[in-house]
């Protein structure tokens, strides 16, 4: 029995056209996967449902009654509830204080009433959660149940959620899809949005494949495969495999020696690291996030204090250099962070000024030179196809994916000889990946020694050559990647040390 | 009554003002806007009700009135940065300059005007019995006008409403996350012009507190920076309207100290005495900013414009 559908939907921006005619149908327990590249439009049809936009036509229909939402709050009444990909939660307050959140219930605070109620719930669908703990002092995964915890209570019964497995472990991912088909079995409808073709097979019955705003097909997930799935996505034939560039092992570009970092709090983060990385070759940083990963780029970069220890660059110590100093080095590095903007490049300015920001200083005179910049841009727009109305568009408009490529092309502009890239694959759709591993491997190919920070474990074992991984500050291992598997590491990940397996540094 | 406690009733009247605009900025940033208005509503309340009370003779539409124009400007702030989303900074900037050529304006004729009798009377100090008879403390906070009680009860009551009831909880996620409070269905331009306008009107309040009460006479500028002080308590405060009650009467002690030492034998220089309280604002400024805790952080959405459709 059809739950929800929609019906000839639109929505343009201006002159984009983010969804056109997109028809989509979810029924009682079902998960419904929504598939599509970025910009694709998911998230518009999304956010349509859950009453944060107003379609330009078309119709929604809940239980075949045809609804019209003009509030968040229309569509928690429908039984909507969207967990959205930054998660909406109010750092401050606890746990069970976020999820009474803006409920009309009486003047006062009834806390224990309420807390059987939610505990009810958390029961009823194996979420492990304590409701006093304060949002700021909780890992992603307990943030996500908890999210999911605030829509249940609300009574939805029509659950969205956008790219819930991007930040997970392993682990975590598992105990969120038995939370899906527990939520499946309870009659509830499932929209999962994911770039990930393995989790979409897994989990979900039906697939809606969207491409440039538009319904592709509807299908049965037994009746398909990811091939054919990523075909329809990308819109023309692509090929899945993630190469492994097997290259002769060349000499060491970086050697860390028992590093060690403390943040601003005086605790440490990096509590002692040693490992070496060689030119022409690609190791890879696993970990939850959190880790480290983002104290040690910038620890190598120059921008975090270090306690104690060594970073060789071609045998030259890096510690107590500045980033300036060290950028003219050969060292490069691109740290996407979660709202991918926030780290190496201005938000209001475009391209060419975006790449100026790294040059300027080369250059003489008092006046700006803006000519190798302008050429820079276009090569960079050029080699990486990055959609911009213009050079001098303000970046912010961009696509997430854009804005990546414009960072990453930037650094590799510089020829560096170490190249620290962090995430460089967030959020990005399957058909971007793999064009990102693709310079990856282009720059590896030139001896370029590249360290690799990334959550999609799948694709760190495919691309790289060793794995390092981090738990707490501590290295638990390095293993070789054509050896590892997935269970492992997110073993180590979780702090179990294991014997560094054979190989590991003879690759 | 002995040194100490005619210093602490002195120190309790002077911070009364101070209470007031404190509180009415905690309230406004709290919904996660920042008005640097304060001074100039104070400003718009002490003139509006010191002109209303010397009309009427009525202490209650004197208050009322002083309200009022507190939150006609607080309403300036919240069109230019709910509604259009102006920079908030430089609103409430704007907000403060026009409260002070507004009150000159209608203040002009009011020069020299003393309060009515009748007004007077109304708040002359009244003791609370039982209360009055604790040592040292009891004459300085409970024996005192019915306005001062007023404060007590406003920071009390706002304390209460912020931690212990649900538009209490709504309110602080308006201001530390509107998107959070969106998703949740929580009416973020209801919320906030609420609470700007409720900010604007307790600011007004401690305006008036100075014309009609604590001079009690119009005098051009009778807010002399306290605004300004005010602003600063918020931060001393961490935002907790139960802390603003401790920081308002300790700056209102500052604030009288000069007059309580030319008494005494103590020899210091009055311009050193007046510049006192700021410096010891600027030294809280900086204790408070070091102690760098999730707690006594400010509201995250602060200074923030909400636009629902922004990514």
């Amino acid at each position: 029995m059809t739950y929800i559908s929609m019906v000839n939907i639109t929505k343009t921006f201006g002159k984009v056209t983010a969804n056109k005619d997109i028809n989509l149908s979810v029924d009682k327990g079902e998960i419904h996967a929504l598939l599509g590249e970025n910009g694709a439009g998911k998230s518009t049809l999304m956010n349509m449902l859950s009453g944060i936009y107003f379609p330009d036509s078309g119709s929604i229909f809940i239980n075949q009654t045809e609804v019209k939402f003009n509030s968040p709050k229309d569509s928690i009444q429908a039984g909507i509830g969207m967990i959205h990909q930054h998660f909406k939660l109010v750092e401050v307050l606890s746990a069970q204080e976020n999820i009474i959140l803006g409920q009309q219930m009486g003047f006062f605070l009834n806390k224990k009433a309420i807390r059987n109620k939610i505990l009810e719930i958390a029961q009823k669908f194996q979420l492990d959660i304590d409701l006093g703990k304060k949002v700021y002092e909780m890992s992603v995964g307990e943030k996500q149940n908890l999210e999911i915890l605030k829509v249940l209570y609300r009574g939805a019964k029509i659950l969205i959620l956008d790219e819930p497995t991007a930040v997970l472990t392993p682990q975590e991912t598992a105990k969120l899809f038995k939370i899906m088909r527990r939520m499946k079995e309870e009659g509830c409808a499932v929209i999962f949005i994911s770039h990930k073709m393995n989790e979409v097979m897994e989990i979900s019955d039906k697939i809606t494949v969207l491409h440039k705003g538009q319904t592709v097909a509807t299908l049965e997930k037994n009746m398909t495969n990811p091939q054919e799935l990523t075909e329809l996505m990308v819109g023309h034939p692509v090929d899945l495999s993630i190469k492994r560039l097997d290259r002769q092992r060349d000499t060491i570009t970086l050697k860390v020696r028992d590093l060690k970092v403390e943040n601003n709090e005086g605790i440490e983060v990096l509590k002692g690291l040693n490992f070496d990385l060689y030119a022409g070759e690609i190791l890879s940083i696993a970990g939850i996030a959190g880790s480290g990963q983002k104290e040690l780029c910038e620890a190598i970069a120059g921008l975090y204090p270090i306690k104690s220890g060594q970073i060789l660059f071609k045998e030259e110590n890096l510690v107590g250099k500045n980033p300036k100093e060290i950028i003219a080095k050969g060292v490069s590095m691109s740290f996407i962070p979660e709202d991918r903007l926030g780290m190496g490049l201005v938000a209001a300015m475009g391209i060419v000024d975006n790449v100026l920001l790294k040059q300027y200083q080369k250059e003489k005179g008092f006046f700006v030179d803006r000519k190798p910049a302008v050429l820079k841009a276009k090569e960079i727009i050029k080699k990486l196809d990055v959609q911009t109305p213009g050079i001098y568009h303000p970046i912010r408009d961009l696509s997430g994916g854009n804005i990546q490529k414009v960072l990453l092309g930037r650094e590799l502009d510089t020829n560096p000889e170490l190249l620290i890239t962090a995430y460089p694959v967030r959020g990005l759709d399957i058909n971007t990946c793999h064009k990102i591993y693709d310079l990856l491997n282009e720059e590896k190919q030139k001896g370029v020694a590249i360290l690799y920070i990334a959550e999609d474990l799948d694709s760190l074992i495919a691309l790289s050559d060793r794995i390092l991984v981090l738990s707490n500050g501590e290295i638990t291992g390095v293993v070789d990647a054509r050896k590892a598997t997935k269970e492992q590491i997110g073993l180590m990940m979780l702090g179990e040390k294991i014997k560094e397996t054979e190989g590991a540094y003879a690759v | 009554m002995d040194f100490m406690t005619s210093f602490l009733a002195a120190a309790v009247v002077a911070g009364t003002p101070l209470l007031f605009a404190t509180l009415g900025e905690i309230i406004t940033e709290r919904a996660g806007n920042l008005n640097l208005g304060v001074e100039g509503m104070m400003l718009m309340g002490a003139v509006i009700g010191f002109k209303i009370g010397l009309i009427t003779g009525n202490p209650i539409l004197a208050l009322l009135a002083a309200m009022f124009a507190g939150s006609m400007g607080a309403l300036i702030f919240a069109v230019l940065t709910i509604s259009l989303r102006a920079n908030q900074v430089v609103s409430g900037l704007a907000l403060t300059i026009f409260g002070t050529g507004f009150s000159a304006f209608i203040g002009k004729d009011l020069v020299g005007q003393v309060t009515p009798n009748a007004i007077k009377l109304f708040f002359k100090p009244l003791e609370i019995p039982g209360l009055a008879n604790i040592p040292i403390l009891g004459k300085a906070l409970f024996s005192q006008d019915l306005f001062i009680y007023l404060g007590y009860l406003t920071a009390i009551i706002l304390g209460i409403y912020l931690y212990k009831t649900r538009k209490g909880l709504n309110l602080i996620a308006v201001g530390e996350n509107p998107g959070a409070a969106d998703a949740a269905s929580i009416n973020i331009t209801l919320y906030k012009y609420a609470h700007v306008l409720l900010g604007g009107a307790l600011c007004g309040l401690g305006g008036v507190y100075l014309s009609l009460v604590y001079v009690p006479a119009w005098q051009e500028n009778v807010t002399a920076g306290r605004g300004w002080i005010a602003v600063a308590l918020v931060i001393f405060a961490a935002w907790n309207p139960f802390k603003a009650l401790v920081g308002a009467y300790l700056f209102g002690g500052m604030d009288i100290i000069g007059f309580r030492l030319q008494g005494t034998s103590i020899q210091i220089s009055q311009y050193f005495i007046d510049m006192l309280p700021y410096l010891v604002t600027i030294a809280v400024l900086v204790v408070v900013s070091m102690r760098k805790s999730k707690k006594n952080a400010p509201p995250k959405g602060l200074g923030v414009p909400y636009f629902r459709e922004e990514r």
